[in-house]
């Protein structure tokens, strides 16, 4: 399995440096690192989605494309893009903010704020659908309210909304924070002190040093928006064709022992994922050089 | 995203307006889109809320009820259907989703609605015929073909060796059946001797390997995965397994006693009355207790409430079985059997002692 | 006297509680704490107020009832074993993925964030009919006599499968960006690879790694659609908290079922706490 090649780091980087010294660990140790590696992801990642995959095509493609042919599933899917494309960015613009703010600035307070912004992890998805039900809900805080403004939010699409971006509330603020703290503030001071103003600062400096692990962030944000159950469950209302996300169309068919459809959709949603990676895979092969260089500037 | 965070070198306040520009572009048809999935449904919409069993059964329904209106009335009618675990259901109506109508499996579930809402009245029951339940149904065994483990009655479950699977009373409103069947059976066999009611109970439990959440989860736990040597399940799904998943794997063992299962219907009049669709929602249910509405009952092996209104073929394939029910003085209906065996230290938490 | 009250008062900024000489914290903190507080703040007070109508009694009753802590335990402790397996082998494969080339690493590295998008209903279903005693592993296990499916190491299982891509995602991008001069320079300096290792490469990783533990830890302890398939859901022996919150919420216990939550909130808050107190003392360390 491993040709056991020292792989350069950065992959746009390690074209412009020249081969560097031996360094590596020995061929056995890398083949034996690679060997377990693969050997677990085997285990856990490969053999379930094998599972998933045996399952959707046990009758063949034209089954596994005629479940996305059924108007339910299909509604499921634009209900699902359109959740995921609002949360998404909801969380990305929080997620930088948060990051700027802690890991550039000190203050009383700044562990809590981690830990605060870590909570929607901890909460069960159970818990977390209940928690927008008992706001909103027709015995809750402000739903009574906004009922009579005629505004239903749980039930509809904004719950469906609110709940997926709690879920992934914390993914790229998390995401960034080890990266921009282990990177330190040098590159902005100097910035600073070369009289650059703020916005150029953060889209000059910043971000050009952030860029992968924003852009893991947003992919992890993405996958989870896409696949959450637990939650949307709780404030979906299982309305078909109105208010199930692709997850919930998915236990729908299960639930009608229509494994393949069921199994069909549930892969399609693991290679919308794949594609997304091979997108970004694209991306750093584009956009690398172009990067690197303006961060060195 | 990398696209843009790649800095504009030559004007960053222009660069910075483009991008707001885009976003208001997108965020506008974000709220078109909205919008119009929202409130483009003119034509008249019911929701019918029901428990997950009901599914085939709705589906065809739904689509005969439609054609029968549109022919009556010469209106469009969409009934859109929302299928869970009952409990969930009836919670979700009482947080606010609009069901027209509720078709759930235990009248305790209607009866929260009743109690925490205005929108059914507390007499919901006797607004229709046969207890407010068009269709009735009873708990059977599923077994593995040909029966290797003699299973024929209650007693045999808890014979050394036999593995039973349920769902969790807690969570499912199919378990309750099952549970309240076995304690039927037990209480008739031991002439009222409360212990060994209890004892039976217990030991039942003991059998149980896997407790899923949903009565299509313990089905799947059974047929898929292999676990257990009988099903305790809803007369309906039994067959339908025969149905789905090969008549040469599985036998339908009927016990000679077991419990009358009355899933009710009830109209919410506060959400009719809201959305103006009062007149569509009764028909809807009087469609139930109609004759073609009973023949799909028969049909998904629910048994009809109007025997009379069914064709003779399709009531024979019901097995005869003597039936309790709920109303029996042994339970004395929903409310109180709901909270002396599943409330929280019920009869349930009181006698559940895993094997493991 | 006149020179007293003309002399400047001595240079000394004004004292701030918030240090850092970058311009844009009034914005981001301020963001922050808005979205921060709609988001999560506001419904989980909501949460807490539900609880309240609990009382301290109420609160001491749930906690010593033997059924609520034995699911208590076992959704901490599986969520513990699970984010430790996962920060082992979830740095190793981040280091594994970053820094080796072999055949097919990109479609590995693509495959890492898969157990986010699918559901976690069906990661459940699909481990549990790989450990079912009729699975593809689970009858390469029962002749051994391990019994994975509809048992306390299922639970563990599914939670490695729903964790994995936290400690990889997050150490990674650290571990790309990682300079290469360092790890030369040590070698230059004549330390052993082993040493290079042990005391310059991984260090650094350490928070990162932390993070993922925590986050991995954290979305452990609350998660319910995949072990139900799995766990076999006995009361007291693999009835994981979550499930009790779903049952008190089929009994209209709105109440009951907001306290567990209060009480898996509270206590997965704390270790939070220490955990980030721990992980910012390490960065500093190094």
């Amino acid at each position: 399995m491993a040709t056991g090649e020292t792989f350069p780091l950065d992959p746009p980087r390690p074209r412009a440096l020249p081969v560097p010294p031996p360094i590596g660990e020995t061929a056995m140790a890398r083949r034996l690192l690679v060997a377990a590696a693969v050997l677990f992801l085997a285990l856990i990642l490969a053999l379930p989605l094998a599972g998933v995959f045996t399952e959707g095509l046990r009758k063949g493609w034209g089954a596994w494309l005629a479940a996305f042919a059924d108007p339910d599933a299909r509604a499921a899917i634009r209900l699902t893009l359109l959740v995921a494309a609002i949360s998404v960015p909801a969380n990305l613009v929080f997620g930088v903010a948060a990051a700027w703010a802690i890991t550039r600035f000190s203050f009383p307070g700044r562990n809590l704020l981690v830990t605060l912004i870590d909570l929607p992890f901890s909460v069960s998805p159970v818990v977390s659908g209940l928690v927008f039900v008992l706001l909103f809900g027709a015995n809750g805080l402000v739903g009574p309210f906004l009922k009579a403004q005629g505004i239903q939010v749980i039930f509809a699409v904004p719950g469906l909304v609110l709940a997926t971006i709690f879920v992934t509330f914390p993914f790229v603020a998390r995401e960034l924070i080890p990266i921009m703290q282990a990177q330190g503030a040098a590159d902005e001071e100097a910035a600073l002190t070369l009289g650059a103003s703020g916005w150029t600062i953060f889209t000059r400096v910043t971000l050009p040093n952030i860029k992968w692990g924003l852009l893991y962030g947003v992919l992890l944000c993405n996958a989870r928006a896409m696949g959450e159950f637990g939650a949307v469950s709780v404030v979906s209302g299982h309305i078909r064709g109105l208010t199930n996300t692709v997850p919930l169309q998915v236990e729908i068919l299960y639930n009608e022992y229509d494994f393949v459809g069921a199994f069909a959709i549930a892969s399609a949603l693991a290679v919308l994922a794949l594609v997304t990676l091979v997108l970004k895979t694209f991306l750093e092969w584009r956009y690398g050089d172009e990067l690197a260089r303006s961060a060195r500037h | 995203m990398t696209t843009a965070s790649i800095p504009s070198r030559t004007a960053p306040t222009g660069f910075a307006l483009r991008r707001l520009r885009d976003l208001a572009i997108v965020a506008t048809a974000f709220g078109v889109v909205l919008g119009t999935t929202i409130f483009a449904r003119a034509d008249t919409t019911l929701l019918n809320v029901s428990y997950d069993p009901t599914r085939e059964f709705y589906k065809e329904v739904n689509q005969a009820f439609a054609a029968e209106w549109k022919a009556k009335t010469g209106e469009t009618v969409t009934i859109r259907a929302s299928h869970g675990g009952s409990g969930k259901q009836a919670r979700s109506v009482i947080d606010g989703l609009d069901a027209d109508v509720v078709t759930l499996a235990l009248a305790a579930d209607i009866d929260a609605i009743a109690k925490t809402t205005s929108k059914i009245p507390a007499d919901w029951q006797k607004r229709l015929p046969h207890n407010s339940s068009p269709y009735t149904s009873t708990i059977l065994f599923l077994v593995k073909k040909g029966n290797p483990k003699g299973i024929t009655d209650w007693g045999d479950l808890v014979k050394p060796g036999v593995e039973v699977i349920t769902p969790n009373p807690k969570t499912s409103g199919g378990a309750r059946w099952n549970y309240l069947a076995a304690w039927a059976w037990a209480a008739k066999t031991y002439g009222g001797d409360d212990a060994k009611v209890r004892a039976y109970v217990t030991e039942l439990f003991r059998h149980v390997p896997v407790l899923d959440t949903g009565a299509r989860g313990s089905t799947t736990t059974f047929a898929q995965r292999g676990l257990g040597d009988v099903l305790l399940a809803w007369e309906n799904e039994a067959y339908l397994v025969f149905d789905e998943f090969g008549a040469g794997k599985f036998d339908i063992v009927v016990p000679p006693y077991s419990i009358l299962a009355e899933p009710p219907v009830a109209l919410v009049d506060g959400n009719v009355d809201a959305k103006g669709t009062r007149r569509q929602a009764e028909a809807f249910l009087a469609f139930l207790y109609s004759e073609t509405g009973q023949s799909l009952a028969a049909k998904h092996h629910y048994r009809p409430s109007r025997p009379e209104a069914v064709d003779k073929a399709l009531l024979d394939r019901f097995p005869k079985v003597e039936l309790i029910s709920i109303d029996d003085p042994l339970f004395g209906g929903w409310t109180k059997a709901q909270a002396f065996h599943f409330g929280d230290g019920g009869t349930f938490d009181q006698l559940y002692k895993p094997a493991r | 006297m006149t020179d007293l009250t003309m002399s400047p008062a001595p240079a000394r900024p004004a004292r701030s509680l918030v240090t850092g000489v970058l311009p844009g914290f009034g914005l981001a903190f301020g963001w922050t704490l808005v979205w921060l507080s709609f988001i999560v703040l506001l419904p989980l007070a909501a949460l807490a107020w539900k609880a309240s109508g609990l009382g301290i009694d109420g609160f001491v009753a749930l906690l010593a009832s033997p059924r609520v802590r034995a699911a208590l335990e076992l959704s901490f402790g599986a969520a513990l074993i699970a984010a430790l397996i996962n920060a082992v082998f979830g740095v190793l494969v981040a280091w594994v993925l970053t820094r080796y080339r072999f055949p097919g690493r990109s479609l590995v590295d693509a495959a890492v964030d898969l157990p986010f998008a699918l559901p976690t209903a069906v990661a459940g279903i699909t481990l549990a009919a790989l450990f079912a005693r009729n699975g593809w592993l689970g009858g390469l296990l029962a002749p051994l006599g391990i019994e994975v499916a509809y048992s306390r190491a299922g639970v563990v299982v599914a939670l490695v499968f729903v964790g994995l891509p936290f400690v990889v995602r997050t150490v990674q991008p650290l571990l790309a960006d990682f300079d290469r001069e360092v790890e030369e320079a040590a070698a230059t300096l004549g330390a052993s690879r082993a040493a290079t290792v042990f005391r310059v490469l991984l260090p650094p990783l350490v928070p990162a790694a932390l993070t993922g533990f925590t986050l991995a830890f954290a979305r452990g302890v609350g998660e319910y659609g995949s072990i139900v398939f799995i766990a076999g859901n006995m009361p007291g022996v693999t009835e994981i908290a979550p499930l009790l919150v779903v049952i008190k919420l089929e009994e209209f216990d709105y109440v009951g079922a907001t306290g567990i939550a209060v009480v898996m909130l509270a206590v997965s808050f704390a270790l939070l706490f220490a955990i980030n107190a721990l992980q910012h003392w390490t960065e500093k360390r190094w």
